[in-house]
């Protein structure tokens, strides 16, 4: 669905279903360097299950026009702007790596726009690599090999993404590749300068999961603990053997936390 | 932290889509000799159905055997993934129908095996898919023969019977240019000799039944998509562009940045045309993939020396290997394949069909049948074979000559296969 945010257009999946503000609301937000086909298998789902799903490309990414953003907060209020013109009061937040900085950000000053929220393969301080920052700047196919390998724990995936017969590394280098020239050096440097993670975290006030992957090597699980300590009440689930790109490496675990997540009840 | 490595083509080859059997702990890959998977629940059999969730429901369509050799050649190739088809021919099928039909148009090389040559000359004729043929070196003609209703150019990456390597570079460039994707059929280089993906290719196909799996006892064919062409921005593909009646309206492009070709080709031609492949076979493939590096670097060491020694014979008028000065792909062939051009080459015996009859007949370990890749060396005489209906004239306008012999080379001692050929090389000069 193409729609008009802050003056341009940008684009969300809808889970293969028109979307029905009626319904309640889950927006995905991707990680840096990714577009919403990081949330394939978990979606779609969701859009045949009664939800509303926005699962967005960020601003100059995948679909939607630039430039991308430059600061974490600047896309929480993109986020916010997006419910608007699709006419969502409140919507869940799922958000993945950087994508789930943005959703923290939104839902700590958007309380009343955010009723749940899922935060997988996060960390806060999101710390990037020196080495890694430079070659996001000056070497692209480097840095996309480098965030490749340790964005996967395995080289076999059951039931694999978004199907049998697909190469899940693969098919993830090919995401990032798609991506425009110097988007990546953007997302990397956001998430490296977002200084207020814990602060947000200190307002949340809906019911929050961090979904980790034990062997994730971008965002290890140990580095969520400081903001699975801040945020009240947050849940926090492992799931064993997967790395950071939890959505593909480990498909029905995610999605099946999820449904779990969105169905308990609401007591705030 | 370090600089992360990729796995390299040894390992891939061991490990890659299969891990060690989570309920029985088997370390080889099991095969899965079900027609079909229970469902956990009926919301779990929708969601199957639906592609909301992942995973096996018919093994027309998938099956875990298969998977594992699909996403293990996948990993060899650079790709985003693979579909594991009853044969190479099958394969080359599925990439044509996934994306053209009745009023569309190829174009391809004029050297190209001759089952392909046939499914694109005639047979897909019927079906109102034409093809433009053109020499593959001519890259003006590639850019000539392109019309509004193209869909796909199509090479060999080492072609038939020439050994004509395809500038795979150059032709993606005219593709894409044109808006248009670059299949290749990678059969006799593997991606131990060349990753088509890293030159521009956008789609890839194999008789797995050659070198992939090497020893001759099953036939199978892979197609790979390297999930680097948009067809989205290229306009002319509505068939992964915009919702497709014949599975749920499903825009495959939306779905997946990157695998709308695979999705669709699993979801409408696997389906529809069936031409899958059994786990078996899958298992089979999969042994010989465990040692492709290093078969394939036996291979093309056998390959030079016979090329030296049969340059050496008198009885040899010419060899057509593109590592050797006088093959008119020399320069591009040292430049695209420097681990070697593969172990198959024809050669040309002096004298008549009967001297090339007479060095067949002689020889004992190199086997005559109408096969290549196969780890036991391989020989045929495509003017009494293959050809044998043509008349001379006829053959030379397919560059095959009374004399020429094409051979594959296996995985036997070379000294062996030099006094195998020594042999044949004598009988065939006593006619």
């Amino acid at each position: 669905m193409k729609l008009n945010v802050a003056n341009r257009e940008a684009y969300a999946y809808t889970g293969g279903k028109n979307f029905d503000p009626k319904l309640p609301t889950i927006a995905f937000i991707h990680g840096g360097e990714q577009d919403h086909s990081a949330w394939g298998l978990q979606s779609r789902y969701l859009a045949h299950h009664g939800y509303g799903v926005l699962a967005v490309d960020l601003p100059g990414h995948g679909r939607s026009d630039g430039p991308a953003l430059t600061q974490v907060e600047d896309m929480a209020d993109w986020i916010v702007a997006l419910l608007d013109t699709a006419s969502v009061k409140s919507a869940a937040l799922v958000g993945h790596s950087m994508g789930s900085l943005a959703a923290l950000d939104c839902a700590a000053r958007y309380p009343n726009r955010v009723n749940r929220l899922a935060l997988l393969g996060t960390a806060f301080p999101m710390r990037v690599s020196t080495e890694l920052l430079d070659a996001t700047e000056k070497n692209e196919p480097a840095a996309h090999d480098m965030v490749n390998i340790w964005s996967h724990a395995a080289y076999a995936h059951y039931p694999s993404a978004p199907g049998p017969g697909f190469w899940v590394p693969g098919t993830n280098l090919r995401v990032m590749q798609r991506q425009k020239p110097g988007v990546m050096h953007t997302d990397f440097v956001a998430c490296n300068n977002y200084k207020t993670g814990l602060e947000r975290a200190a307002q949340i006030r809906c019911p929050t999961l961090l979904l980790l992957g034990s062997r994730d090597s971008m965002t290890p699980a140990r580095a969520a603990q400081d903001l699975a300590k801040t945020i009240s009440g947050a849940t926090v689930i492992t799931i064993n053997g997967s790395g950071h790109n939890l959505m593909a490496e480990k498909p029905d675990d995610v999605l099946d936390t999820l449904v779990a997540f969105l169905r308990t009840e609401n007591k705030r | 932290m370090a600089a992360p490595r990729n796995l390299q083509l040894d390992t891939l080859s061991l490990h890659a889509g299969q891990r060690p059997d989570p309920v029985t702990g088997a370390r080889a890959t099991p095969i899965y000799f079900t027609t079909s998977f229970v469902f956990r629940d009926s919301d779990h059999a929708a969601a199957l159905f639906n592609m909301e969730r992942a995973g096996h429901v018919y093994s027309r369509i998938s099956n875990p055997t298969n998977a594992v050799l699909e996403e293990r050649i996948a990993a060899l190739e650079g790709g985003v993934g693979a579909i594991a088809t009853a044969s190479g021919q099958a394969a080359l099928h599925l990439a044509i129908a996934t994306i053209a039909g009745a009023g569309s148009h190829i174009v391809a090389s004029r050297a190209l095996y001759g089952g392909s040559h046939n499914l694109l000359s005639y047979t897909l004729t019927r079906f109102g898919i034409e093809t433009t043929f053109v020499n593959p070196r001519d890259l003006d003609a590639w850019r000539k023969a392109i019309r509004p209703n193209t869909k796909l150019l199509f090479g060999e990456t080492l072609g038939n019977p020439g050994l004509d390597v395809l500038d795979i570079a150059s032709v993606a460039a005219i593709a894409h240019d044109a808006k248009l994707p670059l299949l290749v059929d990678s059969t006799f280089t593997t991606p131990y000799l060349l990753k088509p993906f890293d030159h521009g290719a956008d789609l890839l196909f194999h008789s797995a039944t050659k070198f992939l799996g090497g020893h001759g006892v099953a036939i199978g064919g892979v197609l790979v998509d390297g999930g680097t062409f948009d067809w989205e921005a290229s306009g002319k593909f509505p068939e992964l562009t915009e919702p497709y009646g014949g599975f749920h309206g499903m825009d495959f492009q939306e779905e997946s940045t990157v695998a709308a070709f695979l999705l669709r080709a699993r979801r409408e031609g696997l389906r529809d045309f069936g031409a899958c492949m059994s786990p078996a076979t899958a298992f089979q493939l999969l042994q010989g993939v465990e040692t492709l590096g290093l078969r394939m670097q036996r291979h093309v060491e056998n390959t030079r020396k016979i090329v030296e020694f049969l340059g050496k014979q008198t009885a040899v008028e010419s060899i057509g290997y593109p590592e050797l000065p006088s093959h008119p792909d020399y320069a591009l062939a040292t430049k695209l394949l420097p681990h070697g051009c593969g172990a198959v080459f024809s050669f040309n015996l002096k004298g008549d069909r009967a001297a090339g009859r007479r060095f067949i007949e002689a020889l004992n370990i190199f086997s005559h049948l109408a096969n290549v890749g196969d780890a036991k060396s391989l020989v045929i005489h495509p003017a009494s074979t293959t050809h044998f209906r043509m008349s001379d004239e006829a053959l030379a306008q397919a560059s095959i000559g009374p004399g020429t012999i094409r051979l594959s080379i296996g995985l036997e001692d070379p000294a062996d296969l030099m006094e195998d050929l020594a042999r044949g090389l004598s009988a065939a000069q006593k006619g």
